[in-house]
């Protein structure tokens, strides 16, 4: 990739277009060209940049400096001035106080590029997932050299500090859960690196797995010094045909330079990991299910408490982390939880690997820091939409939330996004422009829980079963309006009731729709009329 | 991709043998009967109910444990399937990309419904969640090879591969 110095944004939506957006871009082109700058400095466009009046809207990247409005003809001095010496021309900032405040979603990245840091991706890519030598070569051990020359206790305690959050969909601190293995009794202890990621959308595992899977072997070594575990596992779904072989093969190497095996580098611990494959089945991702399946059963989910920290792989204490957890205890253990904590948010610290899908430019893999904005995600990192108008994202596969575009520019982290009543989930933004129908939208990820609950509980078989029937019956037009009271209870009854996170998430979808989509639901039922020509409405 | 997986059916015989001769690599207790199905599969395309009373017979673990984690699984079949395994992703990042329509062509092309083989024995379709390569969607699974952004126009060149 090649790495600029400088990035230039202009807004090009239609109502840039019409304030000569094109010529503005034409103009930096060129200037860039008069100053010899092709190589240093990027052009890119912003799609859409909302409701904004002063326009055509450009920010300059490292310094996030906004100009607005810019016409043609001032963009030979801005480039001039701004990128060719280096300082702000202050008379073509923006001054109307109404668009600073609503562009400040531009300015916080700041950097090189509106650019992603890579932690958790830092080798993808680089190194050569099929040796271990490489992975040497890029500080690849150094980790946990590290933290053998710490005690445990003091390697639970930089997690624990660092604020790491579980990047399984959940967000449980990764730190308290070490430490209650930690503290469990009990002399046989397992870790295990939950890779069962089959949430529709997400992919991030995948991606790490097969660019990086040494730095997944080396933080599960420094989890299993931390918490006293001498046996791992690695629980890899079964569609992962790649991923599944480079794993193997790391672990092959690993124990080949005894770094997996009895007395690892001479300091008398011992540490193993077996890799299980899944066999095609959603709710395996779930712990206690994902033990059900390691132990050979049916992958069904146990009652909790006891929960696997006291209680896990054939009744022993168990440490169960996501692999994108696991991929950023290296770097934390390596850099210190100060240094991570400068990342994301006070309260979601580090990054988050996105996928960005759906009606978007560009789809693909990204990794940011916790606390950007969908806007951001959609017009920077997405290239815009293909067409349209932003109507609603998906985020976390399906136990995520719909989030409407009324929410987009709400901070992406933990906290943020629970307080307005949303989830984060595992970090798929699928984005669906407004040729998308909400109740067929709806009616697919219901369809999906109903293919994937396990049946092992009343609330969850029945009523993901009955949700996706009353939603296929609105959808094809013979929805009624007690329909929504219907699916009101059942929701409440699936949370309420179900004996885990795929009920008690099943009826989000739904939720969402209800509160935000009301109207194009009364559409389909009370009209007999799918707005978008989606649905087929018999 | 050019192998044809259904065999006629084989003999009392030979599933013991071969069965017996999957065990050779396992323990034989529960932990590993996943592991073991997998391989059977694999073997004979997928589980009947006979080769599920041979490892019963073969491993002690009782045949309504067997049967109950074979027919939990997706990747464990235990229908016999046509010569090519169709798996359409149905989830959401492949619906809204095009995905609806691509299963409407699909369907028209094959004549079939999910879970149905056709006559002359050359399909199964089944639909099935993410198959995690959401980036290239609409994507559909043959035989387990992934083919990507799919449109109805670009399908029967891909189906035509498979004969």
């Amino acid at each position: 990739m090649k790495t600029v110095r400088s990035m230039v944004l202009v807004s090009h939506d239609e109502k840039s277009k019409a304030s000569s957006s094109q010529e503005v871009i034409d103009a930096f082109n060129q200037a860039i060209k008069d100053f010899g700058l092709v190589d240093e400095v990027a052009v890119a466009t912003i799609p859409e940049i909302g409701t904004i009046r002063t326009l055509p809207l450009v920010v300059i990247y490292p310094e996030a400096s906004i100009y607005a409005p810019v016409r043609p003809e001032d963009v030979p001095f801005l480039v001039e001035e701004h990128l060719y010496k280096g300082r702000e021309v202050p008379a073509l900032k923006v001054k109307d106080p109404d668009t600073m405040r609503k562009a400040a979603w531009l300015t916080q990245r700041k950097g090189s590029l509106p650019a992603e840091s890579r932690i958790v991706l830092r080798n993808v890519g680089k190194i050569d997932p099929e040796s271990i030598d490489e992975f040497f070569a890029y500080e690849g051990g150094q980790a946990f050299a590290t933290a053998l020359q710490m005690t445990p206790e003091l390697v639970v305690q930089v997690i624990k500090e660092s604020g790491l959050r579980g990047r399984g969909g959940a967000g449980f601190p990764a730190g308290i859960k070490w430490d209650a293995v930690r503290k469990a009794p009990g002399k046989k202890k397992y870790v295990i690196c939950n890779a069962d990621e089959s949430e529709p959308g997400t992919f991030k595992d995948r991606v790490i797995m097969e660019g990086d899977p040494f730095s997944i072997l080396e933080a599960m070594l420094i989890a299993a010094y931390a918490v006293g575990a001498d046996e791992g596992y690695i629980y890899i779904r079964g569609e992962y045909q790649l991923a599944l072989e480079r794993v193997q093969k790391a672990i092959q190497q690993a124990r080949e330079y005894g770094v997996l095996g009895k007395n690892i580098f001479g300091s008398g611990f011992d540490f193993d990991i077996h890799i299980h494959a899944g066999a095609g089945a959603y709710i395996c991702g779930e712990e206690t299910a994902l033990l059900e399946s390691i132990e050979g059963g049916r992958g069904e989910p146990r009652v909790k408490p006891p929960y696997p920290t006291t209680h896990g792989l054939w009744g022993k204490p168990t440490l169960i982390n996501n692999v994108e957890t696991f991929a950023n205890i290296p770097p934390i253990i390596l850099n210190g939880s100060d240094w991570f904590r400068s990342y994301g948010t006070p309260s979601s610290p580090g990054t988050k690997v996105y996928t960005i899908l759906g009606n978007v430019n560009n789809k693909g893999l990204i990794e940011v820091p916790m606390g950007i904005t969908l806007r951001e995600v959609i017009n920077i990192y997405g290239k815009g939409l293909k067409q349209g108008q932003f109507k609603f994202a998906q985020t976390g596969g399906s136990s995520g939330s719909i989030i409407p575009a009324s929410l987009q520019d709400t901070p992406m982290d933990f906290d943020s996004y629970s307080k307005m009543g949303v989830s984060l989930g595992s970090g798929a933004l699928l984005i669906c422009d407004d040729s998308n129908c909400i109740v067929d939208a709806v009616r697919v990820l219901t369809r999906f829980f109903q293919v994937e609950c396990c049946g092992k509980c009343v609330p969850c078989r029945v009523g993901t079963d009955q949700t996706w029937k009353i939603l296929t019956e609105i959808s094809e037009g013979r929805g009624k309006m007690e329909d929504i009271a219907h699916l009101e209870w059942l929701c409440s009854g699936m949370e309420g009731l179900s004996n885990c996170g795929l009920g008690q998430t099943a009826g989000t979808p739904i939720r969402n729709m209800l509160d935000h989509f009301r109207a194009e639901l009364d559409a389909h039922i009370k009209l007999g009329v799918c707005p978008t020509g989606i649905c087929p409405m018999k | 991709m050019e192998e044809n997986k259904t065999t006629p059916a084989p003999t009392p015989e030979v599933l013991q043998r071969e069965i017996s001769l999957i065990l050779e690599d396992f323990k034989k207790d529960r932990e590993n009967l996943i592991p073991i199905l997998h391989r059977v599969a694999e073997r004979f395309g997928y589980i009947s109910s006979q080769a599920l009373y041979e490892i019963t017979a073969q491993t002690s673990i009782p045949v309504a444990e067997v049967f109950s984690v074979a027919t939990f699984y997706r990747m464990l079949p235990t229908q016999e399937r046509g010569r090519h395994v169709i798996l359409f992703c149905e989830s959401l990042p492949c619906h809204v990309v095009g995905g609806r329509e691509l299963f409407h062509a699909l369907q028209s092309e094959l004549q079939l419904e999910p879970g149905q083989t056709s006559p002359d024995n050359r399909w199964t379709l089944l639909t099935t969640s993410c198959l995690g390569v959401c980036d290239f969607g609409p994507v559909i699974s043959i035989d387990g090879n992934i083919h990507g952004n799919l449109t109805p126009e670009s399908l029967p060149e891909v189906l035509s591969k498979y004969q």
